[in-house]
Protein backbone atom coordinates (compact mmCIF):
# COMPACT_ATOMS: atom_id res chain seq x y z
CA UNK A 1 0.00 0.00 0.00
CA UNK A 2 1.18 3.51 -0.74
CA UNK A 3 1.53 5.13 2.66
CA UNK A 4 0.90 8.65 1.43
CA UNK A 5 -2.35 7.72 -0.27
CA UNK A 6 -3.33 5.70 2.74
CA UNK A 7 -2.96 8.56 5.14
CA UNK A 8 -4.35 11.32 2.93
CA UNK A 9 -7.44 9.31 2.15
CA UNK A 10 -8.21 8.72 5.78
CA UNK A 11 -10.93 10.88 7.26
CA UNK A 12 -8.85 11.34 10.36
CA UNK A 13 -5.95 12.98 8.64
CA UNK A 14 -6.54 16.34 10.27
CA UNK A 15 -6.89 14.89 13.74
CA UNK A 16 -3.81 15.03 15.87
CA UNK A 17 -3.68 11.80 17.77
CA UNK A 18 -1.80 11.23 20.95
CA UNK A 19 -1.28 7.65 19.91
CA UNK A 20 1.00 8.32 16.95
CA UNK A 21 4.37 6.63 17.21
CA UNK A 22 7.24 8.46 15.58
CA UNK A 23 10.92 7.62 15.40
CA UNK A 24 13.98 9.54 14.27
CA UNK A 25 16.80 7.56 12.73
CA UNK A 26 20.38 8.33 13.74
CA UNK A 27 22.40 10.42 11.27
CA UNK A 28 23.91 8.50 8.38
CA UNK A 29 27.68 8.68 8.55
CA UNK A 30 28.94 6.06 6.09
CA UNK A 31 30.55 7.54 2.99
CA UNK A 32 32.17 6.14 -0.14
CA UNK A 33 35.94 5.84 -0.30
CA UNK A 34 37.59 8.51 -2.43
CA UNK A 35 38.79 7.52 -5.88
CA UNK A 36 38.08 7.90 -9.57
CA UNK A 37 34.37 7.36 -10.07
CA UNK A 38 33.39 7.92 -6.43
CA UNK A 39 31.08 10.70 -7.60
CA UNK A 40 29.12 8.13 -9.65
CA UNK A 41 28.56 5.99 -6.58
CA UNK A 42 27.67 9.04 -4.54
CA UNK A 43 25.16 10.25 -7.13
CA UNK A 44 23.58 6.91 -7.99
CA UNK A 45 23.92 4.30 -5.23
CA UNK A 46 23.18 6.70 -2.38
CA UNK A 47 19.79 7.60 -3.81
CA UNK A 48 18.37 4.36 -2.46
CA UNK A 49 20.80 3.06 0.16
CA UNK A 50 23.73 3.87 2.40
CA UNK A 51 27.35 3.16 1.51
CA UNK A 52 27.61 0.15 3.88
CA UNK A 53 25.78 -1.92 1.26
CA UNK A 54 29.05 -1.81 -0.66
CA UNK A 55 31.60 -1.37 2.10
CA UNK A 56 30.57 -4.55 3.98
CA UNK A 57 30.94 -6.87 0.99
CA UNK A 58 33.88 -9.25 0.80
CA UNK A 59 36.69 -8.32 -1.58
CA UNK A 60 35.47 -9.58 -4.92
CA UNK A 61 36.61 -9.34 -8.56
CA UNK A 62 35.24 -6.93 -11.14
CA UNK A 63 32.62 -9.35 -12.49
CA UNK A 64 30.97 -9.38 -9.04
CA UNK A 65 30.69 -5.58 -9.06
CA UNK A 66 29.58 -5.56 -12.68
CA UNK A 67 26.76 -7.93 -11.78
CA UNK A 68 25.72 -5.74 -8.84
CA UNK A 69 25.63 -2.60 -10.99
CA UNK A 70 23.61 -4.45 -13.63
CA UNK A 71 21.17 -5.72 -11.00
CA UNK A 72 20.65 -2.23 -9.65
CA UNK A 73 19.94 -0.84 -13.11
CA UNK A 74 17.82 -3.68 -14.45
CA UNK A 75 16.00 -4.93 -11.33
CA UNK A 76 15.86 -1.82 -9.17
CA UNK A 77 15.57 0.82 -11.91
CA UNK A 78 18.65 2.76 -10.78
CA UNK A 79 18.85 5.68 -13.24
CA UNK A 80 22.36 4.76 -14.38
CA UNK A 81 23.40 5.90 -17.83
CA UNK A 82 24.81 3.08 -19.94
CA UNK A 83 28.03 5.01 -20.49
CA UNK A 84 28.62 5.11 -16.71
CA UNK A 85 28.18 1.40 -15.97
CA UNK A 86 31.78 0.42 -16.70
CA UNK A 87 33.20 3.40 -14.82
CA UNK A 88 31.09 2.61 -11.76
CA UNK A 89 32.15 -1.05 -11.81
CA UNK A 90 35.76 0.11 -12.16
CA UNK A 91 35.44 2.35 -9.12
CA UNK A 92 33.75 -0.31 -6.97
CA UNK A 93 36.38 -2.86 -7.95
CA UNK A 94 39.26 -0.50 -7.24
CA UNK A 95 37.85 0.80 -3.94
CA UNK A 96 36.18 -2.32 -2.51
CA UNK A 97 37.15 -5.30 -4.63
CA UNK A 98 40.10 -7.15 -6.05
CA UNK A 99 41.66 -4.87 -8.68
CA UNK A 100 42.48 -6.62 -11.92
CA UNK A 101 46.13 -7.11 -12.77
CA UNK A 102 47.19 -4.81 -15.53
CA UNK A 103 48.44 -6.51 -18.67
CA UNK A 104 52.26 -6.37 -18.80
CA UNK B 1 31.53 -19.81 14.05
CA UNK B 2 29.45 -17.61 16.24
CA UNK B 3 32.27 -16.23 18.31
CA UNK B 4 30.72 -13.27 20.02
CA UNK B 5 32.54 -10.40 18.46
CA UNK B 6 35.30 -8.50 20.12
CA UNK B 7 34.14 -5.08 21.13
CA UNK B 8 36.27 -2.02 21.35
CA UNK B 9 35.88 1.68 21.55
CA UNK B 10 37.27 3.39 18.54
CA UNK B 11 38.65 6.58 20.07
CA UNK B 12 40.58 7.56 17.00
CA UNK B 13 37.63 7.31 14.71
CA UNK B 14 35.43 9.18 17.13
CA UNK B 15 37.99 11.93 17.52
CA UNK B 16 38.41 12.26 13.76
CA UNK B 17 34.69 12.31 13.20
CA UNK B 18 34.05 14.79 15.97
CA UNK B 19 36.69 17.21 14.78
CA UNK B 20 35.75 16.87 11.13
CA UNK B 21 32.11 17.48 11.80
CA UNK B 22 32.52 19.81 14.72
CA UNK B 23 30.38 17.50 16.75
CA UNK B 24 31.89 17.67 20.18
CA UNK B 25 30.06 15.31 22.48
CA UNK B 26 29.05 12.83 19.79
CA UNK B 27 28.86 9.42 21.35
CA UNK B 28 31.93 7.30 20.75
CA UNK B 29 31.52 4.85 17.90
CA UNK B 30 31.76 1.34 19.27
CA UNK B 31 32.70 -1.31 16.79
CA UNK B 32 32.64 -5.07 16.67
CA UNK B 33 34.51 -7.36 14.33
CA UNK B 34 32.55 -10.30 12.99
CA UNK B 35 34.90 -13.24 12.47
CA UNK B 36 35.28 -13.13 8.71
CA UNK B 37 37.14 -10.94 6.23
CA UNK B 38 35.93 -7.31 6.24
CA UNK B 39 33.83 -8.02 9.33
CA UNK B 40 34.21 -4.73 11.18
CA UNK B 41 30.86 -3.11 11.96
CA UNK B 42 29.68 -0.18 14.05
CA UNK B 43 27.41 -0.58 17.06
CA UNK B 44 24.74 2.12 16.95
CA UNK B 45 21.61 2.76 18.94
CA UNK B 46 18.51 3.10 16.76
CA UNK B 47 15.10 4.17 18.12
CA UNK B 48 13.59 1.70 20.62
CA UNK B 49 16.80 -0.35 20.38
CA UNK B 50 19.96 -0.86 22.39
CA UNK B 51 23.21 -0.51 20.42
CA UNK B 52 23.13 -3.16 17.70
CA UNK B 53 25.51 -4.22 14.94
CA UNK B 54 24.95 -1.97 11.92
CA UNK B 55 25.02 -3.95 8.72
CA UNK B 56 23.53 -0.99 6.85
CA UNK B 57 22.14 2.26 8.18
CA UNK B 58 19.72 3.11 5.31
CA UNK B 59 17.53 1.19 5.22
CA UNK B 60 18.31 -0.08 8.72
CA UNK B 61 19.71 -3.58 8.92
CA UNK B 62 20.76 -4.33 12.47
CA UNK B 63 22.19 -7.55 13.84
CA UNK B 64 21.86 -8.73 17.43
CA UNK B 65 25.20 -9.04 19.28
CA UNK B 66 25.55 -12.76 19.90
CA UNK B 67 26.08 -12.44 23.66
CA UNK B 68 22.38 -11.51 23.94
CA UNK B 69 21.46 -15.11 23.22
CA UNK B 70 23.08 -16.21 26.45
CA UNK B 71 20.85 -13.91 28.51
CA UNK B 72 17.67 -15.93 28.13
CA UNK B 73 15.48 -17.79 25.67
CA UNK B 74 13.41 -14.72 24.79
CA UNK B 75 15.20 -12.05 22.77
CA UNK B 76 14.31 -8.63 24.19
CA UNK B 77 12.51 -6.27 21.81
CA UNK B 78 15.30 -3.71 22.05
CA UNK B 79 17.86 -6.32 21.01
CA UNK B 80 15.83 -7.96 18.23
CA UNK B 81 17.41 -7.83 14.77
CA UNK B 82 16.09 -5.48 12.07
CA UNK B 83 15.99 -6.16 8.36
CA UNK B 84 14.50 -3.86 5.73
CA UNK B 85 14.98 -3.98 1.97
CA UNK B 86 13.83 -0.53 0.86
CA UNK B 87 14.67 2.80 2.42
CA UNK B 88 11.28 4.50 2.25
CA UNK B 89 10.23 3.13 5.62
CA UNK B 90 7.47 4.43 7.87
CA UNK B 91 8.81 6.69 10.62
CA UNK B 92 5.44 7.79 12.00
CA UNK B 93 2.35 5.62 12.31
CA UNK B 94 -0.82 6.40 14.16
CA UNK B 95 -2.32 3.06 15.25
CA UNK B 96 -5.74 4.73 15.47
CA UNK B 97 -5.58 5.51 11.76
CA UNK B 98 -3.75 2.40 10.58
CA UNK B 99 -5.86 -0.03 8.53
CA UNK B 100 -5.36 -3.49 7.09
CA UNK B 101 -7.10 -4.07 3.76
CA UNK B 102 -8.18 -7.56 2.69
CA UNK B 103 -9.08 -7.69 -0.98
CA UNK B 104 -8.85 -9.69 -4.18
CA UNK B 105 -10.65 -13.03 -4.43
CA UNK B 106 -12.79 -12.54 -1.33
CA UNK B 107 -16.55 -12.36 -0.94
CA UNK B 108 -16.46 -9.25 1.24
CA UNK B 109 -13.40 -7.01 1.02
CA UNK B 110 -12.50 -5.60 4.43
CA UNK B 111 -10.68 -2.60 5.78
CA UNK B 112 -9.90 -3.41 9.39
CA UNK B 113 -8.80 -0.84 11.93
CA UNK B 114 -6.13 -2.11 14.27
CA UNK B 115 -8.57 -1.96 17.19
CA UNK B 116 -10.89 -4.39 15.39
CA UNK B 117 -8.04 -6.78 14.67
CA UNK B 118 -7.35 -6.76 18.40
CA UNK B 119 -10.95 -7.10 19.57
CA UNK B 120 -12.95 -8.88 16.85
CA UNK B 121 -10.72 -11.93 16.52
CA UNK B 122 -9.66 -14.40 19.18
CA UNK B 123 -6.07 -13.55 20.19
CA UNK B 124 -3.52 -16.29 19.67
CA UNK B 125 0.03 -16.54 21.02
CA UNK B 126 3.15 -18.36 19.93
CA UNK B 127 6.75 -18.24 21.01
CA UNK B 128 8.61 -18.43 17.73
CA UNK B 129 12.03 -17.84 16.28
CA UNK B 130 12.33 -15.34 13.47
CA UNK B 131 15.50 -15.81 11.46
CA UNK B 132 16.73 -13.90 8.44
CA UNK B 133 17.21 -16.03 5.33
CA UNK B 134 20.76 -14.72 5.11
CA UNK B 135 21.67 -15.24 8.76
CA UNK B 136 25.35 -16.34 8.87
CA UNK B 137 25.96 -15.44 5.21
CA UNK B 138 29.35 -13.95 6.09
CA UNK B 139 30.65 -17.46 6.82
CA UNK B 140 29.93 -18.79 3.32
CA UNK B 141 32.91 -20.09 1.39
CA UNK B 142 33.19 -19.12 -1.35
CA UNK B 143 31.80 -15.78 -0.22
CA UNK B 144 28.56 -14.59 -1.82
CA UNK B 145 26.88 -11.20 -2.32
CA UNK B 146 24.35 -9.90 0.19
CA UNK B 147 24.22 -8.79 3.79
CA UNK B 148 27.40 -10.09 5.40
CA UNK B 149 25.80 -11.27 8.62
CA UNK B 150 27.24 -13.15 11.54
CA UNK B 151 24.90 -15.43 13.47
CA UNK B 152 22.82 -12.69 15.09
CA UNK B 153 20.08 -12.14 12.50
CA UNK B 154 17.69 -14.25 14.55
CA UNK B 155 15.59 -13.86 17.64
CA UNK B 156 12.91 -15.60 19.68
CA UNK B 157 9.83 -13.73 20.88
CA UNK B 158 6.35 -14.27 22.23
CA UNK B 159 4.03 -13.03 19.50
CA UNK B 160 0.37 -12.23 20.07
CA UNK B 161 -2.14 -11.42 17.40
CA UNK B 162 -5.11 -12.49 15.32
CA UNK B 163 -4.93 -15.65 13.25
CA UNK B 164 -4.61 -14.91 9.55
CA UNK B 165 -7.08 -17.75 9.01
CA UNK B 166 -9.78 -15.99 11.05
CA UNK B 167 -9.31 -12.72 9.17
CA UNK B 168 -9.45 -14.49 5.79
CA UNK B 169 -12.55 -16.38 6.90
CA UNK B 170 -14.27 -13.15 7.83
CA UNK B 171 -13.62 -11.79 4.35
CA UNK B 172 -14.62 -15.14 2.86
CA UNK B 173 -12.12 -16.61 0.42
CA UNK B 174 -13.71 -17.04 -3.02
CA UNK B 175 -13.47 -20.07 -5.30
CA UNK B 176 -10.23 -20.40 -7.25
CA UNK B 177 -8.10 -18.58 -4.68
CA UNK B 178 -4.62 -20.04 -4.21
CA UNK B 179 -2.33 -17.36 -2.77
CA UNK B 180 -2.32 -14.52 -0.29
CA UNK B 181 -0.12 -11.61 -1.36
CA UNK B 182 1.13 -9.57 1.60
CA UNK B 183 2.29 -5.97 1.47
CA UNK B 184 3.42 -3.52 4.14
CA UNK B 185 3.92 0.23 4.41
CA UNK B 186 7.63 0.16 3.56
CA UNK B 187 8.26 1.25 -0.01
CA UNK B 188 11.10 1.77 -2.46
CA UNK B 189 12.74 5.17 -2.75
CA UNK B 190 12.25 5.18 -6.52
CA UNK B 191 8.70 4.33 -7.56
CA UNK B 192 10.06 2.18 -10.41
CA UNK B 193 11.91 -0.12 -8.00
CA UNK B 194 10.05 -3.28 -6.95
CA UNK B 195 8.05 -3.00 -3.72
CA UNK B 196 8.73 -5.55 -0.99
CA UNK B 197 5.75 -7.88 -1.35
CA UNK B 198 5.57 -11.55 -0.36
CA UNK B 199 3.10 -14.35 -1.02
CA UNK B 200 1.97 -17.35 0.98
CA UNK B 201 0.15 -20.37 -0.38
CA UNK B 202 -3.48 -20.12 0.70
CA UNK B 203 -3.33 -23.43 2.57
CA UNK B 204 -0.36 -22.17 4.55
CA UNK B 205 -2.06 -18.83 5.21
CA UNK B 206 -5.08 -20.73 6.57
CA UNK B 207 -3.21 -23.24 8.73
CA UNK B 208 -4.17 -21.40 11.92
CA UNK B 209 -0.54 -20.79 12.90
CA UNK B 210 0.21 -17.71 10.81
CA UNK B 211 -0.57 -14.63 12.89
CA UNK B 212 -1.15 -10.95 12.34
CA UNK B 213 0.88 -9.94 15.37
CA UNK B 214 0.33 -6.68 17.23
CA UNK B 215 2.34 -7.62 20.32
CA UNK B 216 5.89 -8.81 20.79
CA UNK B 217 6.90 -9.96 24.25
CA UNK B 218 3.84 -8.27 25.74
CA UNK B 219 4.50 -4.86 24.15
CA UNK B 220 3.51 -3.20 20.90
CA UNK B 221 6.03 -4.10 18.19
CA UNK B 222 9.00 -1.74 17.97
CA UNK B 223 8.62 0.46 14.89
CA UNK B 224 11.65 -1.16 13.24
CA UNK B 225 10.16 -4.62 13.79
CA UNK B 226 6.92 -3.76 12.01
CA UNK B 227 4.69 -1.62 14.25
CA UNK B 228 1.77 -1.85 14.54
CA UNK B 229 1.16 -5.19 12.78
CA UNK B 230 3.33 -7.82 11.17
CA UNK B 231 2.97 -11.31 9.84
CA UNK B 232 4.34 -14.07 12.04
CA UNK B 233 4.99 -17.21 10.03
CA UNK B 234 6.30 -19.79 12.52
CA UNK B 235 9.10 -22.01 11.26
CA UNK B 236 9.56 -19.94 8.10
CA UNK B 237 12.36 -17.55 7.30
CA UNK B 238 11.85 -13.88 8.18
CA UNK B 239 11.35 -12.81 4.58
CA UNK B 240 7.69 -13.86 4.92
CA UNK B 241 7.15 -11.96 8.18
CA UNK B 242 5.97 -8.80 6.40
CA UNK B 243 6.27 -5.71 8.59
CA UNK B 244 3.79 -2.80 8.89
CA UNK B 245 1.33 -5.18 7.21
CA UNK B 246 -1.29 -3.09 5.44
CA UNK B 247 -2.67 -5.11 2.55
CA UNK B 248 -3.61 -8.73 1.90
CA UNK B 249 -4.66 -9.64 -1.62
CA UNK B 250 -6.10 -13.08 -2.28
CA UNK B 251 -5.21 -14.25 -5.79
CA UNK B 252 -5.45 -17.22 -8.12
CA UNK B 253 -2.13 -16.49 -9.80
CA UNK B 254 1.26 -17.03 -8.27
CA UNK B 255 2.82 -13.68 -7.39
CA UNK B 256 6.18 -13.20 -9.07
CA UNK B 257 7.42 -9.81 -7.84
CA UNK B 258 11.16 -9.38 -7.40
CA UNK B 259 11.28 -10.54 -3.77
CA UNK B 260 9.56 -13.83 -4.67
CA UNK B 261 11.32 -14.30 -8.01
CA UNK B 262 14.26 -14.09 -8.55
CA UNK B 263 14.71 -12.92 -4.94
CA UNK B 264 14.62 -15.30 -1.97
CA UNK B 265 14.91 -18.53 -3.91
CA UNK B 266 16.92 -21.64 -3.12
CA UNK B 267 18.13 -24.43 -5.39
CA UNK B 268 15.44 -27.02 -6.01
CA UNK B 269 17.53 -29.79 -4.46
CA UNK B 270 16.91 -31.97 -1.40
CA UNK B 271 18.75 -29.66 0.98
CA UNK B 272 18.47 -26.41 -0.97
CA UNK B 273 22.20 -26.51 -1.61
CA UNK B 274 24.55 -27.22 -4.50
CA UNK B 275 28.24 -27.73 -5.22
CA UNK B 276 30.05 -24.60 -4.02
CA UNK B 277 30.64 -22.08 -6.77
CA UNK B 278 28.09 -23.55 -9.19
CA UNK B 279 24.67 -22.33 -10.37
CA UNK B 280 21.38 -24.13 -9.66
CA UNK B 281 19.39 -25.76 -12.49
CA UNK B 282 16.09 -24.64 -11.00
CA UNK B 283 14.94 -22.81 -7.89
CA UNK B 284 12.00 -22.63 -5.49
CA UNK B 285 10.98 -19.98 -2.94
CA UNK B 286 12.89 -20.24 0.33
CA UNK B 287 10.65 -21.71 3.01
CA UNK B 288 11.35 -23.40 6.36
CA UNK B 289 14.31 -23.07 8.70
CA UNK B 290 16.85 -25.83 8.91
CA UNK B 291 17.74 -27.18 12.32
CA UNK B 292 20.52 -25.29 14.14
CA UNK B 293 22.27 -25.16 17.50
CA UNK B 294 24.66 -22.71 19.11
CA UNK B 295 26.80 -22.57 22.21
CA UNK B 296 26.13 -19.22 23.87
CA UNK B 297 28.03 -19.36 27.18
CA UNK B 298 31.59 -19.41 25.83
CA UNK B 299 33.17 -17.47 23.01
CA UNK B 300 35.78 -18.84 20.69
CA UNK B 301 39.13 -18.57 22.42
CA UNK B 302 37.67 -18.76 25.93
CA UNK B 303 39.77 -20.18 28.75
CA UNK B 304 38.29 -22.57 31.26
CA UNK B 305 39.66 -24.68 34.07
CA UNK B 306 41.07 -28.11 33.32
CA UNK B 307 40.17 -31.02 35.55
CA UNK B 308 36.72 -29.89 36.59
CA UNK B 309 33.34 -29.43 35.00
CA UNK B 310 32.18 -26.23 33.32
CA UNK B 311 28.53 -26.00 32.37
CA UNK B 312 28.19 -25.26 28.66
CA UNK B 313 24.92 -23.57 27.72
CA UNK B 314 23.36 -22.98 24.35
CA UNK B 315 20.24 -22.87 22.24
CA UNK B 316 18.75 -25.02 19.48
CA UNK B 317 15.78 -24.63 17.16
CA UNK B 318 14.24 -26.03 14.03
CA UNK B 319 11.22 -25.25 11.88
CA UNK B 320 8.65 -26.70 14.25
CA UNK B 321 9.17 -30.44 14.45
CA UNK B 322 10.64 -29.80 17.87
CA UNK B 323 14.14 -30.36 19.24
CA UNK B 324 14.49 -33.76 20.87
CA UNK B 325 18.23 -33.99 21.44
CA UNK B 326 21.41 -31.91 21.50
CA UNK B 327 24.68 -33.82 21.36
CA UNK B 328 28.13 -32.61 22.33
CA UNK B 329 31.51 -33.85 21.09
CA UNK B 330 34.99 -32.93 22.29
CA UNK B 331 36.85 -35.43 20.10
CA UNK B 332 36.36 -34.13 16.59
CA UNK B 333 32.85 -35.57 16.10
CA UNK B 334 33.94 -39.15 16.76
CA UNK B 335 31.76 -39.59 19.83
CA UNK B 336 28.76 -37.60 21.00
CA UNK B 337 27.18 -37.29 24.43
CA UNK B 338 23.67 -35.94 25.12
CA UNK B 339 23.13 -32.52 26.64
CA UNK B 340 20.29 -31.72 29.03
CA UNK B 341 17.37 -29.96 27.38
CA UNK B 342 15.75 -27.06 29.21
CA UNK B 343 12.15 -25.94 29.43
CA UNK B 344 10.02 -26.53 26.35
CA UNK B 345 8.51 -23.19 25.34
CA UNK B 346 6.89 -24.64 22.24
CA UNK B 347 8.02 -26.27 19.05
CA UNK B 348 8.87 -22.98 17.31
CA UNK B 349 10.94 -21.57 20.19
CA UNK B 350 14.61 -21.64 21.05
CA UNK B 351 15.24 -24.65 23.30
CA UNK B 352 17.95 -24.32 25.91
CA UNK B 353 20.60 -27.00 26.33
CA UNK B 354 23.26 -27.44 29.00
CA UNK B 355 26.15 -29.84 29.28
CA UNK B 356 28.55 -30.23 32.20
CA UNK B 357 31.85 -30.65 30.41
CA UNK B 358 35.17 -31.56 31.96
CA UNK B 359 38.01 -31.00 29.50
CA UNK B 360 39.78 -34.37 29.09
CA UNK B 361 43.20 -32.72 29.51
CA UNK B 362 44.75 -29.24 29.64
CA UNK B 363 45.31 -27.55 26.31
CA UNK B 364 43.31 -26.63 23.22
CA UNK B 365 39.93 -28.24 22.60
CA UNK B 366 37.21 -28.01 20.01
CA UNK B 367 33.67 -28.43 21.29
CA UNK B 368 31.06 -29.34 18.70
CA UNK B 369 27.31 -29.49 19.28
CA UNK B 370 24.55 -30.81 17.13
CA UNK B 371 20.78 -30.76 17.46
CA UNK B 372 18.37 -33.50 16.40
CA UNK B 373 14.63 -33.04 15.94
CA UNK B 374 11.57 -35.24 16.32
CA UNK B 375 11.87 -36.62 12.79
CA UNK B 376 15.60 -37.28 13.04
CA UNK B 377 16.87 -34.28 11.11
CA UNK B 378 20.25 -33.03 12.25
CA UNK B 379 23.04 -30.68 11.16
CA UNK B 380 25.80 -31.42 8.64
CA UNK B 381 29.42 -31.58 9.84
CA UNK B 382 30.58 -29.64 6.79
CA UNK B 383 28.90 -26.44 5.61
CA UNK B 384 26.52 -26.58 2.67
CA UNK B 385 26.44 -23.86 0.03
CA UNK B 386 24.08 -22.02 -2.30
CA UNK B 387 24.54 -18.81 -4.35
CA UNK B 388 22.33 -16.50 -2.23
CA UNK B 389 23.93 -17.56 1.05
CA UNK B 390 20.81 -18.99 2.70
CA UNK B 391 20.03 -21.92 5.01
CA UNK B 392 23.36 -22.21 6.80
CA UNK B 393 23.14 -24.86 9.51
CA UNK B 394 26.55 -26.49 9.81
CA UNK B 395 27.53 -28.08 13.14
CA UNK B 396 29.23 -25.18 14.93
CA UNK B 397 32.54 -25.51 16.75
CA UNK B 398 33.79 -23.52 19.73
CA UNK B 399 37.54 -23.49 20.30
CA UNK B 400 38.54 -23.22 23.94
CA UNK B 401 41.65 -23.69 26.05
CA UNK B 402 41.62 -25.66 29.27
CA UNK B 403 44.22 -24.40 31.73
CA UNK B 404 45.39 -25.79 35.05
CA UNK B 405 44.14 -23.33 37.59
CA UNK B 406 45.08 -23.32 41.24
Amino acid sequence: MKAAAFFSSALFVTLVSASEVTITLPPETAAFKPGAGAELAQANCMTCHSAEYIATQPRMPRKFWEAEVKKMKEKFAAPLADENLAALADYLTAAYGIPEKKAP
Amino acid sequence: MHLPPHTRRSFLRQAALASAAGLAGLRAADTVTLPFENGERRLVQFPQKRPLIVQTSRPPQLETPFAVFNDGLITPNDAFFVRYHLANIPLAIDPDIFRLAIKGLVKAPLTLPLAEIKTQFEPAEVIAVNQCSGNSRGFFQPRVAGGQLGNGAMGNARWRGARLKDVLDKAGVAAGAKFVVCNGLDQPVLPQSPDFIKALDLDHARDGEVLLAYEMNGEPLPMLNGFPLRLVVPGYFGTYWVKHLSELTVTAEEFDGFFMKPGYRIPDTAGGCIEPGTAPKSTIPINRFKIRSFLTSLENGAQLPAGRATVLRGIAFDSGQGITEVLVSDDGARTWRPAELGQDLGKYSFREWTFAWTPPQPGAHEVKYRAVNRIGETQPLEPLWNPPGYLRNVVETTKVTAASMP
